[in-house]
């Protein structure tokens, strides 16, 4: 049987959503192998044999994070090798990218990023130039690696759980060889919202918002949503980079935009035109914005963003 | 010290672009140096200005791989400051998706690092039109550099690099030793304009012309032929087109709610 396997990254206490996607994806391959990297949990173990997966990898080293990429992709080759897997699933992050890139060199394998959705037979589904195409693309190599973008399956459990049978996969003696070092590293504080790129609903300001994102935070609140940011609000200072939505920041697909002092501009546009429903406020009746909101709002946003938070506290008493 | 720039002729994202022909490639007319590369290119620039530049031996080498028209990059590069260029171009690179670009790249690299070795290969953090990431750090692997990737920070003391890396979970700081292979993204400075002494001044600088026989790769290693993925199917996604528009009379964020109500988002 096809095999498809797995990568994550220092999957931590519990299989987050994203992996669980992949998961679901790859049980639609095939026979589920996983190589993990990092600290692996009972629960997680106990987790990935109720997805299914027969077979659990870890690496031999565990100083892989001290080192940019490079020897992540040297483990999950020789994992391949082991396993004798045909399809690898990545989470399409920058790191999950940059690894698949040097696997695919590695396996002389074909390499789809920001993949929304595989067929059986291994045809992904994407879209492309900002969202302004669909397409489908299909590796044609024996090996083929994937990067799923988050929120693309509905996570599902197989009708029979298993019980992996765990391996330690050499790293190659070599992988850090020629890698860059993390030499310091500092964590950033967690919000307590959901992660940008994997939220039902954003909320994201401008410059329009001036300084105070106050407002777009409590709205966000109110809707279990999370916050964005165009790159005028980043650039100000106002906001942390880590918020920046468009071409340079993050590419989000929510079920519901919400878009405040915002002109919409190319590059902003290019994160968050596939959102299910946009919702536009903006002072400027002229701003591109409003061509591709479903519900616009010619206002001010300090009069019309904290009424609606008001007005959906009143409605869930 | 020697930096070759990877510079893209990709197309203006002003403009409406197109997939085209039987591989679904992006149609290149109405193209511009790619936005991210100018990064790079000014990443590379403060470099060699801070060792002396060109008088001090310092090399900004602009590199662009690409039809005909790819070359406006290469020129433009030059304008803003580069010393010299190179365009590689070829009929049989139509079509390459990352595997077989990076392949081609790296080709054209060792070939420009013969007669003196290249220290560093700068690159935007991604295409504006492909957007993959891929290209780097599969340039990186072939080249048997030490990758430092989204770098918003970079400084190069004597052989050792020295940049910063800003995750979603944290922001790391990251070093390797020359030669190596970096990607910046936008943070890390400010593009400079070309001036009128610039686009004088690049008149006279050299762009060197390279075939696939020129730097020995063979036809089939890339294109559609040499290519690991196949595009199947493209169809343009209808526009998104403008929704309700309304006024706020004062009762806007209401009107908003009973929206998202009726939207069953609540
Ligand atoms: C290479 C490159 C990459 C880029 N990448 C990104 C990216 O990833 N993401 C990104 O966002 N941008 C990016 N940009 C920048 C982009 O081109 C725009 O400059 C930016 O998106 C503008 O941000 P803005 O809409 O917040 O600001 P502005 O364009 O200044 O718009 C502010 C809007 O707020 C409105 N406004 C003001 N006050 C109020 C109020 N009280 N109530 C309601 N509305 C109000 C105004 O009418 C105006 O429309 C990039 C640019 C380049 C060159």
């Amino acid at each position: 049987m096809a095999k498809a396997l797995v990568f994550i990254d220092n999957p931590g206490a519990a299989l987050k959503k994203s992996s669980l996607e992949l998961l679901t994806i790859a049980r639609s391959l095939g026979d589920v192998v996983v190589a993990v990297n990092g600290e692996l949990h009972d629960d997680v173990v106990a987790a990935l044999g109720a997805q299914g997966a027969s077979a659990l990898y870890r690496p031999s080293a565990t100083d892989l994070d001290d080192y940019l990429v490079a020897p992540k992709a040297a483990y999950l080759a020789a994992v391949v090798a082991a396993s004798g897997a045909g399809t690898v699933l990545l989470e399409n992050t920058a790191d999950g990218k940059e690894i698949a890139a040097r696997l695919g060199v590695k396996l002389n394998a074909g390499v789809i990023t920001d993949v929304v959705g595989v067929d059986a037979d291994g045809t992904a589904h994407k879209s492309v130039l900002a969202g302004s195409y669909t397409t489908t693309a299909k590796a044609r190599t024996a090996v083929a690696v994937l990067t799923i973008k988050p929120n693309s399956v509905d996570v599902g459990t197989p009708a029979a759980a298993s019980t992996p049978e765990t391996a330690t996969i050499d790293v190659p003696a070599d992988a850090t060889a020629n890698a860059a070092r993390v030499t310091g590293r500092a964590e950033k504080p967690v919000s307590g919202r959901p992660e940008l790129t994997e939220a039902r609903i954003v909320v994201a300001g401008g410059r329009g918002v001036d300084g105070d994102f106050g407002p777009l935070e409590e709205l966000a609140d109110v809707l279990g949503g999370a916050l964005g940011a165009s790159r005028a609000a980043t650039d100000a200072g106002w906001i942390g980079h880590d918020y920046q939505v468009g071409q340079t920041g993050k590419t989000v697909s929510p079920q519901l935009y919400i878009s405040a002092g915002i002109s919409g501009a190319i590059q902003q546009k290019a994160g968050m035109q596939t959102s299910k429903v946009i919702v536009a406020i903006n002072k400027d009746a002229e701003s591109p914005i409003f061509e591709i909101a479903d519900f616009g709002i010619v206002g001010d946003l300090f009069k019309v963003v904290p009424q609606a938070t008001e007005e959906i506290k009143k409605r869930k008493g | 010290m020697k930096i070759v720039v990877l510079v893209k002729h990709v197309p203006d994202a002003q403009f409406d672009r197109h997939l085209t022909g039987p591989g679904n490639t992006v149609d290149r007319d109405e193209s511009i140096l790619s936005e991210l590369d100018e990064y790079a290119l000014e990443a590379a620039l403060q470099l060699s200005e801070a060792r002396g530049g060109a008088k001090a031996g310092n090399e900004v080498i602009a590199l662009s791989m690409g039809p005909a028209g790819a070359v406006n990059a290469v020129k433009k590069s030059l304008q803003i400051g580069a010393s010299s260029g190179a365009h590689l171009s070829d009929d049989a690179l139509a079509g390459s998706d990352a595997a077989a670009t990076s392949l081609a790249l790296a080709a054209a690299i060792r070939h420009l690092g013969a007669d003196s070795p290249v220290d560093l290969v700068l690159t935007g953090m991604a295409s504006t039109d492909g957007e993959t990431s891929l290209v780097p750090a599969q340039l990186a692997e072939r080249l048997g550099l030490p990758q430092v990737t989204f770098a918003s920070s970079l400084e190069v003391n004597g052989e050792r690099i020295v940049a910063r890396r800003d995750g979603d979970a944290h922001a790391d700081t990251v070093e390797a030793s020359l030669p190596a292979l970096v990607s910046v993204t936008d943070q890390i400075n400010e593009p400079r304009y070309p001036n009128f002494k610039g686009i004088l001044a690049a008149k006279k600088k050299k762009i060197t012309a390279l075939t696939l026989a020129d730097i020995g790769v063979d036809a089939a290693q890339v294109g559609a032929a040499g290519s690991l993925t196949a595009v199947e199917t493209a169809e343009a996604r209808p526009p998104r087109t403008a929704g309700t528009i309304i006024t706020d009379e004062g009762d806007a964020g209401i009107k908003l709610v009973e929206f998202l109500a009726a939207q069953k988002l609540l």
